[in-house]
C-alpha cells in the first residue's frame, strides 16, 4: 500500500485490516473523534504545534505508518535450511582452509578461551559476512550468496542469543510479555502461541510458573526456560547461540531438544562437558580463527552417558535439599 | 571530511560504542576525530585521548545542549578540517528526549539501550524519529524475546532507519557499525545546513535567569497544563 491509498483510507478500516496498527496510532496521540474519518483527512485537521509536540512531521508521520503496513503484509520469512562458514583467517593471518556448512537441527558445540573469537563468528554469521570482516570469512545461506540488505532486516535476523547473563528486566506478566512478543511478530493467534510456549516452559523448568507470574519473579532456571521456549517457537532466527546454560533448574537436554524440533541451527559456547558432548561435533576456536572441527565420537557419546548419570544423581540430591531431606547417603 | 551526529539519552551507550568504532576505524588506517558535547562536566575526552585521536569538549552549562549544539558545530567543522580528519563524531547527550540535533545531508546515529523500558522509542522525539541509524545496545544483558520486541518498537517509531545491535563492552557490532560510516557524505560546512526537525523552543523569563515562581515571573513562551 503507498501513502495515498493509506491517507484515502478511513482510519476504522485501516484498524481493522492491519493488525496492531491501533497501537501505532496511539503511540503518535492519533484519536479520532470520528472513527470514520479518513487518515488524511484527520491529518490534516492537526496543528504544526501538534507535530512539534510529538516531534516528528507530517510527512515522516505518513512514510513511518506506510513502513509499518508494509512490515505487516511482507513475504513470509524465506526459509533457512543450511549456513555455510567458508573460512578465512585468523589474526595472524594463518588462512582457516575450511568450509563448515551448519543444518537445521543440528547442535554444534564451540569451545576456546575468551577472547579467541568467539563472539566474531558470531558477527560474522549474523552480518552474512563476504570477505569484508576483519576474519575474511563469507557466509553462504542455503549453499548460496545471500543478500547483503538482508544485515538490517528485523525479521530476517539470523542469530537469536541466550546467554546465562541475560534477564528479563520487563515490568509484565509471563502471559503479558510473551503476546507483545508475539505482536511484534504480527502473529495472529496470540493465545495459542502464549499458551504453547508457557507449556513447553513448563516442561523445561524444574519449578512450574504461570501466565500470571511476573517475568522479574521467575527464577534463573524459570527465566531460562521460558528463554528457551519463546526463542524456540517465536523467534523468527534460524540460527541460535547459547553461551552456556547454568545446571540448575532446567532440563538442558529436553531444552536442546526442543529447539532441534523447531529447527534450529544450534551453536553452544561452553565448557561444560555434558554440554558440549550433547553436540554433534565442536569447534575449536583458537587466536581469532577455526582451529579445528571435531566430530564427537562414540567413546564420547559413551562417556555422556556416565557425565549424565553423575548429573542426575547431583539433581536428586538438589531437590532432597530443596524439600528439606537429610543427605546421609550421596 | 565526514560528519556523524551520534545523539542518545544520557547513560545509553554512545561513548563505549564510539570508541569501538574509532578502534575499527583506526585499524583501518583513517583519521577520526571526537567532539564531545555535554551539559555539566564530562571525562569522556580522556577515554577518547587515550587511543590517540584528537578530541574536544563543548559543556553546554545553562543553556539547552541543543542549541549549544547547533551553534558550535560549524566551529567543530573548521577544526575538524584543520586537523586534517577523516571522519569527524560529534557525540551529544539528549537530555530531555525532544533533543533534535541532526542536520539534513550528515548521516545521524540515535543511541538507545534495551534497559529504558519498552515504551522509551515512543517518548524519544526527533533524535530517534530522524536518525538515519539507530542503535539499540546492552543486548547481552536482556532476553533474546525483550531485545526483539524493543527493536519491534524503534522500528515503529522509525521505519526507515537502519538499526543495527552493538554491544559497548565486547565491540559485537562496532566493525559492522562502521562499514555504515564510509557511506555518510562529505560535510566541507553546515553553515546554510537545515536541521532535520526544530530544536526544542525555549524563551521565556526563566530562560534569561528567573528564579521567582508564579504568574507574574512567566513571560515569553510559556505553556500551560491542563490540570
Amino acid at each position: 500500500m503507498n501513502s495515498m491509498e493509506l491517507l484515502e483510507k478511513e482510519i476504522t478500516t485501516i484498524i481493522k485490516e492491519i493488525p496492531y496498527i491501533g497501537t501505532l496510532f496511539e503511540t503518535y496521540g492519533i484519536r479520532p473523534q470520528n472513527d470514520s474519518v479518513r487518515l488524511g483527512q484527520y491529518l490534516d485537521t492537526l496543528t504544526d504545534e501538534f507535530y512539534e509536540d510529538i516531534g516528528i512531521d507530517r510527512s515522516q508521520l505518513i512514510s513511518n505508518l506506510v513502513g509499518f503496513v508494509a512490515l505487516a503484509d511482507q513475504q513470509p520469512v524465506f526459509k533457512v535450511n543450511s549456513v555455510t562458514i567458508i573460512g578465512g583467517h585468523d589474526k595472524s593471518g594463518k588462512p582457516e582452509d575450511k568450509t563448515i556448512t551448519l543444518h537445521v537441527g543440528s547442535i554444534t558445540s564451540i569451545v576456546g578461551p575468551t577472547g579467541s573469537g568467539k563472539s566474531r563468528l558470531l558477527g560474522d554469521i549474523e552480518w552474512l559476512a563476504q570477505g569484508d570482516t576483519p576474519t575474511g570469512r563469507s557466509i553462504l545461506i542455503n549453499d548460496a550468496i545471500p543478500d547483503t540488505n538482508l544485515r538490517f532486516s528485523l525479521e530476517h535476523k539470523l542469530v537469536a542469543q541466550l546467554s546465562q547473563n541475560m534477564n528479563f528486566v520487563m515490568d509484565a506478566s509471563v502471559g503479558e510479555f510473551i503476546a507483545m512478543h508475539a505482536e511484534s511478530r504480527m502473529i495472529k493467534n496470540v493465545e495459542q502461541i502464549v499458551g504453547e510456549i508457557i507449556r513447553q516452559a513448563n516442561l523445561l523448568a524444574g519449578e512450574q510458573f504461570t501466565n500470571d507470574t511476573a517475568l522479574t519473579a521467575l527464577s534463573g532456571g524459570q527465566s531460562r526456560a521460558l528463554m528457551i521456549a519463546d526463542t524456540a517457537l517465536l523467534s523468527t532466527s534460524p540460527v541460535v547461540l547459547i553461551d552456556e546454560i547454568e545446571n540448575a533448574g532446567i532440563d538442558r537436554k529436553r531444552a536442546l531438544q526442543l529447539l532441534v524440533k523447531n529447527e534450529k541451527i544450534i551453536l553452544i559456547a561452553t565448557h561444560d562437558p555434558i554440554l558440549a558432548l550433547m553436540a554433534e561435533q565442536r569447534m575449536v576456536i583458537k587466536n581469532g580463527g577455526i582451529h579445528k572441527l571435531i566430530t564427537t565420537t562414540p567413546q564420547e557419546k559413551a562417556n555422556l552417558v556416565a557425565l549424565e548419570e553423575l548429573d542426575a544423581k547431583m539433581l536428586a540430591l538438589r531437590n532432597r535439599l530443596r524439600s528439606g531431606e537429610i543427605i546421609d547417603n550421596a | 571530511m565526514k560528519l556523524i551526529t551520534v545523539s542518545g539519552p544520557p547513560s545509553s551507550g554512545k561513548t563505549s560504542i564510539l570508541l569501538n568504532a574509532i578502534k575499527a576505524l583506526l585499524a583501518d588506517n583513517k583519521k577520526v576525530g571526537v567532539v564531545k558535547f555535554d551539559c555539566l562536566s564530562t571525562d569522556d575526552d580522556k577515554l577518547y585521548a587515550a587511543l590517540g585521536v584528537p578530541v574536544r569538549v563543548g559543556l553546554s552549562g545553562n543553556l539547552c545542549p541543543d542549541h549549544y549544539f547547533v551553534s558550535n558545530i560549524d566551529d567543530c567543522i573548521e577544526w575538524g578540517k584543520e586537523s586534517g580528519l577523516d571522519f569527524l563524531l560529534s557525540e551529544s547527550a539528549g537530555l530531555c528526549n525532544r533533543c533534535s540535533p541532526h542536520a539534513k545531508n550528515v548521516l545521524a546515529v540515535c543511541v538507545i539501550d534495551n534497559l529504558m523500558g519498552i515504551n522509551t522509542p515512543k517518548k524519544v522525539g526527533p533524535m530517534l524519529k530522524f536518525a538515519d541509524i539507530v542503535i539499540i545496545s546492552k543486548g547481552d544483558i536482556v532476553s533474546q524475546a525483550e531485545r526483539e520486541v524493543f527493536a519491534f518498537k524503534v522500528r515503529q517509531s522509525n521505519a526507515r532507519a537502519k538499526i543495527i545491535h552493538v554491544n559497548g563492552i565486547t565491540g559485537q557490532g562496532a566493525y559492522e557499525l562502521t562499514s555504515l560510516f564510509y557511506d555518510a557524505n562529505e560535510t566541507e560546512t553546515l553553515n546554510g545546513g537545515t536541521l532535520r526537525f526544530s530544536m526544542p523552543a525555549a524563551l521565556c523569563s526563566y530562560c534569561l535567569g528567573e528564579t521567582k515562581i508564579g504568574k507574574d515571573y512567566q513571560m515569553g513562551n510559556i505553556k500551560k497544563i491542563k490540570a
